[in-house]
């Protein structure tokens, strides 16, 4: 997504010039009004006061952000310290979809290997069916793998019956079924882009490579990565950035306790805390995260571009 | 594209005007109004009832006043919280002579503390919230408070809480043998004390699926209310509610006029169905809770009155409603309670 | 060459792709599987049986799911349409409007709804309703998916467009057309797989949405993700399985539709 921005289009035709603006018009008022304009409405909600019981009032105050950063005791009146609560929230969430994102790496690059180096003919079938489950509803797909990896459900009872394991595994409600339903959330987003620059990959370079080195997985580490190195970076940030703040795996696999990002700013919201300056403010720090992460993505594939 | 944007309007215009005409919207609980009772209202006055529903109090005051106000007609909040909404303003009143049943009203719930005079409301249901116990995968005394704040080392990651702020601090103060909404210092960081201790032990919070996760045996200990332990019992009989004998909640839920309401008068012969003896007796025999109306005694179902859920032992402690906390301690509350979900 | 330097194959990366198709596909199957079973109880199989998508047209909550099954499909297609025709208006501006100082912004902002997470996007969207005293309902639903979904319209229509060389427009220019007619009679029918394809594309995530709906809509309007999760927290069912196993075939047809389009080479 980062890599579209950058890129844009490059072709300069200019057969509709003069009526740019007017074919811009429609999505400059959309987008302007229905998204950018939230974005900063929000960001002025983040620092407003909290009333009493839920809601707003139009005063300006630091109070959202100084609770998210600084712990003032039960009472509020303490000297302030570091506020670990909300940073451990975002560190698990950076933490579980990291891992997320490195399971998710181990088992699309080889799958996205595979596909590009098969026969032309059959690679768009390949292709075909590692999209078609992106296809399907999230909330579809979490529910089911609610249902696989239930103590009674059909993945225990399998590994039980072909004597594997004799207990159940819980996995259900754990830190690890979050990261599987992130895993299983995202996975095509990894292996597309890997695909698309391997497809491009000119394997004669490699081929003369590996016949001076001693095996081709030194071949593989030494050239072919490095040179499909913005395939796997972007595969790594389309899966990364959703997964920090996902909401639906964390609140169905993980059983509501140990919250994630996502799951904390809907609390604000919808939930019992009903504090909406705090939720925008921890909005904004969730959005500054993902666009720092996209300019430094973006900057290191514009030095990539101007290097080839 | 012009054709398509009208076309678009017209069509979006349409589904609006379609809620508009004999309809009554309704914010409830989750699980609280058997289908059959909505399908009968539907036929006897011909309004249209769309049901939105919330799993705690506090959810919905939050979502009320973020935005909610004048698109929903009527809400089923707990005692403590019509005197919260009724302070902030939320309700309406509904005058003398409005609501016909109103003398069905049980003279014990004609005029409660939460709101003298029913002016904003009518009695739903009422009940207790403690927690219910597998006795097949334990076996010791259920009856106190210490399985879910101090649970001895084999019920711990086996215990489910309810995701309710207001339910889970008066059960905790019970707990404690300490005032609820006590501005006492050294009570409340004990009370913060002792929950983070006991957090360490708890699975899950979840009030939706409190009843599911009994009986599916995910858990052994699960906070939560008494019909709802009684439905889980009727699917699995070796599950028991428990009366502590440090005490335990209780509450009575009301149907509430909210103000701006857009189907004011279709609010009302909601109210007023509802005040009918069999209507709401229908209510308990599904939620298994009890009821606010005289005279619906014959449209009981009769294991209601025998149900074990609904007749404390001479063990049991008093129960006590959740009391409405002054500004300060409130936001004592709320800080122990985010310490407690992160 | 020997097989020990053809870098095309590594032992061990076919296992890997069978197996990332066996985690895709497994949850998905099972779901279907179970969705035909005869029992009432999700744990126990009882033989096949249609019974549960019976129960989802006729059943008891089946009034709920077709009120939600019109909401979501109602503002799935004027979403869409609406996406489709700006973000096909904006890709023309942007391929063939030359250079200029609006064009990098104006990328930036199409494609800002798939930059910011989405939780975000459904926050903001919800105090900015909020703010300018927008009832919630299910004209909110629908702005709020018109506008999230233009990018994902956008981006295969800008694809197919950088496709087509203007040498064909200028042709038809030279020989007798106004811009205008060029564009209707060259460049559109030439960039129809791009706009089907993003047609489909914003359909299928404005069907899918949850995240945004769920906190943009009004009181009691469902679209079909509300009402399953409003029904899966407590606890899968038999009935919502059936109903996911329908939205599966959609889907999957949905996506062989947009397949074979866009494979479609119409500039020959």
């Amino acid at each position: 997504m980062a890599g579209v921005a950058a890129s844009g289009g490059s072709v300069a035709a200019d057969t509709y010039a003069k009526a740019r603006h007017w074919l811009l018009a429609p999505s400059w008022l959309v987008l302007g009004f229905f998204v950018f304009a939230p974005v900063c409405v929000m960001l002025i909600y983040s620092f407003l006061t909290k009333e009493f019981r839920g809601g707003v009032i139009w005063e300006f105050s630091f109070a959202a952000y100084d609770q998210f950063f600084f712990d003032r005791g039960l009472f509020g009146d303490a000297e302030p310290t570091l506020q670990w609560t909300y940073i451990s929230v975002f560190w698990r969430s950076i933490w579980q979809a990291g891992l997320a994102t490195i399971l998710s790496l181990l088992i699309g690059f080889p799958t996205a290997y595979f596909i590009a180096t098969r026969p032309e003919g059959s690679r768009a079938f390949w292709v075909f069916l590692v999209t078609i489950p992106y296809w399907v509803n999230l909330l579809i797909r979490t529910v089911s793998m609610k249902f696989l990896l239930r103590d009674e459900g059909p993945l225990n009872e399998l590994l039980i019956n072909i004597g594997l394991i004799n207990d159940p595994l819980h996995i259900i409600y754990t830190n690890l079924a979050v990261q599987l339903g992130l895993f299983y959330s995202y996975l095509p987003f990894m292996v597309l882009p890997i695909y698309a620059s391997i497809e491009r990959y000119n394997f004669t370079m490699s081929e003369a490579a590996a016949d001076l080195y001693a095996t081709k997985w030194t071949a593989l580490r030494r050239i072919i990565l490095p040179a499909v190195k913005p395939g796997v970076i972007a595969g790594c940030i389309l899966v990364f950035v959703p997964s920090l703040g996902a909401f639906l795996a964390p609140d169905l696999l993980g059983g509501a306790k140990n919250f994630m990002i996502g799951s904390l700013i809907e609390e604000q919201f919808k939930g019992n805390a009903g504090n909406w300056p705090f939720g925008a403010a921890a909005s904004m720090v969730l959005l500054t995260m993902v666009v720092v992460i996209l300019l430094i993505f973006a900057r290191q594939q514009r030095r990539a571009e101007a290097q080839s | 594209m012009k054709l398509l944007t009208t076309s678009a309007m017209a069509l979006a215009l349409l589904a609006n005007a379609a809620a508009a005409d004999g309809e009554l919207v309704v914010y409830h609980w989750f699980e609280y109004m058997p289908a059959e009772l909505l399908e009968k209202f539907e036929t006897e006055t011909g309004i249209d009832v769309t049901i939105d529903t919330y799993d705690s109090n506090e959810a919905m005051l939050a979502s009320l006043k973020a935005g909610g106000m004048g698109t929903y007609d009527v809400a089923v909040p707990g005692d403590y919280m019509v005197a919260i909404m009724a302070g902030e303003g939320l309700l309406d009143t509904i005058a003398d002579g409005e609501l016909t049943n109103k003398g069905n009203i049980a003279p014990e719930w004609a005029d409660p503390s939460f709101d003298p005079g029913r002016t904003h409301s009518i009695p739903y249901q009422w009940g207790s919230t403690a927690f219910a116990v597998d006795t097949a995968a334990y076996t010791g005394d259920i009856n106190t408070t210490d399985l879910l704040f101090n649970p001895p080392a084999e019920l711990s990651g086996k215990i489910n809480m309810l995701d309710s702020q207001g339910e889970v601090m008066a059960l905790a103060s019970l707990h404690m043998d300490i005032p609820q909404c006590s501005s006492d210092r050294g009570q409340l960081q004990a009370l913060n004390d002792m929950l983070q201790e006991a957090q360490t032990h708890w699975a899950s919070f979840n009030s939706d699926t409190s009843r599911e996760v009994l009986v599916s045996g995910d858990v052994t200990v699960g906070m939560t209310y008494d019909g709802f332990a009684a439905k889980a019992r009727a699917e699995r009989d070796t599950i028991k509610y428990a009366f502590p004998t440090q005490g335990y909640v209780v509450w009575m839920d009301n149907v509430v006029l909210l103000k701006d309401a857009p189907n004011r008068a279709n609010a009302l012969i909601f109210m007023d169905f509802l005040l009918e003896p069999e209507n709401i007796a229908a209510v308990s025999n599904y939620a298994r809770y009890g009821l606010g109306v005289s005279g619906a005694t014959e449209f009981l179902d009769p294991d209601l009155a025998t149900a074990p859920e609904a007749n404390p032992p001479a063990t049991a402690g008093k129960g006590a409603f959740i009391e409405v906390c002054d500004q300060e301690t409130q936001a004592v509350y709320d800080q122990i309670w985010t310490n407690l979900k992160n | 060459m020997s097989a020990n330097t053809d870098v095309k194959t590594y032992t061990g990366f076919r296992f890997m792709t069978i197996l990332c198709l066996v985690i895709l596909y497994a949850p998905l199957a099972v779901v279907t599987v179970y969705s035909f079973n005869a029992s009432s109880s999700i744990t126990v199989w009882e033989g096949m049986s249609l019974r549960w998508y019976v129960d989802v047209f006729v059943g008891p909550e089946s009034a709920k799911f077709k009120q939600a099954a019109f909401n979501s499909f109602s503002i799935a297609i004027i979403a869409a349409s609406l996406a489709t025709a700006i973000a096909t208006a904006a890709a023309t501006a942007i391929v063939r409007g030359g250079r200029y100082k609006l064009r990098v912004p104006s990328l930036g902002l199409i494609t800002l709804p798939i930059m910011v997470p989405e939780i975000v996007l459904a926050v903001s969207t919800l105090i900015f309703f909020n703010s300018i005293g927008f009832t919630r309902g299910y004209l909110t639903i629908l702005v709020a998916h018109t506008a999230f979904c233009i990018p994902f319209a956008y981006l295969p229509i800008q694809a197919r467009m950088q496709g087509i060389e203007d040498t064909y427009e200028h042709a038809a220019m030279d020989l007798y057309a106004t811009k205008a007619k060029a564009f209707r009679r060259i460049l559109l029918p030439l960039m129809m797989p791009g706009i089907i394809s993003g047609f489909l594309l914003a359909f299928i995530v404005s069907l899918d949405d949850f995240i945004i709906t769920n906190f943009v809509k009004g009181a009691g309007i469902e679209t079909l993700p509300t009402a399953i999760f409003g029904s899966v927290k407590q606890g899968l069912k038999p009935n919502i399985m059936a109903i996911s196993t329908m939205l599966l075939g959609l889907s999957v047809v949905m996506v062989t539709i947009s397949h074979f389009v866009s494979k479609w080479d119409n500039t020959k």
